[in-house]
C-alpha cells in the first residue's frame, strides 16, 4: 500500500524525528534516546517514514543510520515556487480587471 | 506601486492546508465583484496561458459556478464550485471540484475559503485585502488542483510531489 504522505508528517513525533536526523544521521537507539518512547514505537515511525521515502537507511558495520532524503529540498523548492506562481499570474491580471473597472466607473 | 501590495503564500503540508494573503489597489466593492462575479472571473482566474470560461454561474448558498480552464491549444478541464456560505463583501466559502463537460464531479474535493478587508492605503486609497485558505482532502486532489496550471514539463515535476512534500518538513 502506497502510503499518504500528509499522513507521515502529520505525527508530532514523526516531525520531531525529522527534525533530529535532519542534522546528522543517527540509529533508531540514538533517535530513541531523545523521546520517552519505547524504541519499538521509535522503529514504528521510522517505519512509516521510510515506507514514504522521507528518510533513507545506510548499513555501517552492525548499526543502521537514519539520515533524510536531503537532495529533495531543491525539488521542493521548484515545486513551491511554481506554485506559487500560477497565483501570482492569477493576481496579475486581476491587478488589471481591477485597473480597468476603476477607469469604467468613473 | 504594485510591488508594495502585500503578496504572502505559505504551504501547510500536515494540514493539507494552502494559505494565500493578497492586497489589491481597489475598493472592496471592486475587489468582491472581480471575485463573484462571472464576468470579471473569466477575466482573470486562470493562470497564464490558460484562460477561463464560466459555463453557469448562480453566486448564492447552494448555488454553483461551473467553469472550465482552457489550454492554448483547446483542452477543456471542467470544475464545480458550490458555495456553502456567502457573507456579502466580507466572506464567502465553497466546495471545488474537478469535474466532466457533464458536470459530474469528480470527488474528493477542496475547501475554499475567502475573506474580505478594505483599509487605507499609504497614498489614502483604499487598498483591499483578500485571505485565501483551501484545504484539500487528499493529497491526490492537491496534485492535480496544482497541475491544472501548468504546462507539460512541469507535469514531470509532479510525479515526485508526493516524496517534494514530505520533505517540505525539512524545513
Amino acid at each position: 500500500m502506497r502510503r499518504d504522505i500528509f499522513q507521515a508528517i502529520a505525527d508530532p513525533t514523526r516531525r520531531a524525528i525529522i527534525t533530529l536526523i535532519a542534522l546528522q544521521a543517527m540509529t533508531p537507539n540514538a533517535i530513541a534516546d531523545n523521546f520517552n518512547i519505547t524504541r519499538q514505537a521509535v522503529s514504528k515511525h521510522l517505519r512509516v517514514l521510510t515506507e514514504c521515502e522521507l528518510v533513507k537507511q545506510e548499513q555501517q558495520g552492525r548499526e543502521i543510520y537514519y539520515s533524510l532524503e536531503i537532495e529533495k529540498m531543491k525539488e521542493i523548492d521548484r515545486w513551491l515556487d511554481q506554485l506559487r506562481k500560477i497565483w501570482e499570474s492569477q493576481f496579475n491580471r486581476l491587478d488589471q480587471v481591477l485597473s480597468t473597472m476603476k477607469k469604467q466607473k468613473k | 506601486m504594485k510591488n508594495n501590495l502585500l503578496f504572502d503564500f505559505t504551504v501547510d503540508k500536515a494540514a493539507k492546508t494552502v494559505f494565500i494573503t493578497r492586497e489589491f489597489d481597489a475598493n472592496l466593492d471592486l475587489v468582491w465583484d472581480a471575485f463573484t462575479k462571472a464576468e470579471f472571473l473569466d477575466q482573470w482566474n486562470a493562470p497564464a496561458p490558460f484562460t477561463a470560461k464560466t459555463k453557469a454561474m448562480d453566486f448564492r448558498v447552494g448555488g454553483r459556478r461551473f467553469y472550465a480552464m482552457i489550454s492554448p491549444e483547446g483542452n477543456e478541464r471542467w470544475a464545480i464550485q458550490r458555495y456553502t456560505s456567502i457573507s456579502p463583501k466580507t466572506n464567502f466559502k465553497m466546495f471545488n471540484a474537478f469535474a466532466d463537460k457533464d458536470e459530474n464531479p469528480e470527488l474528493p474535493g477542496s475547501e475554499w475559503d475567502y475573506t474580505f478587508s478594505e483599509q487605507n492605503g499609504p497614498d489614502g486609497h483604499p487598498v483591499t485585502k483578500v485571505n485565501i485558505t483551501i484545504y484539500n482532502e487528499s493529497l491526490a486532489r492537491m496534485e492535480k488542483m496544482i497541475e491544472m496550471g501548468f504546462t507539460e514539463g512541469f507535469k514531470m515535476i509532479m510525479h515526485n510531489l508526493e516524496n517534494l512534500l514530505a520533505s517540505l518538513s525539512q524545513k
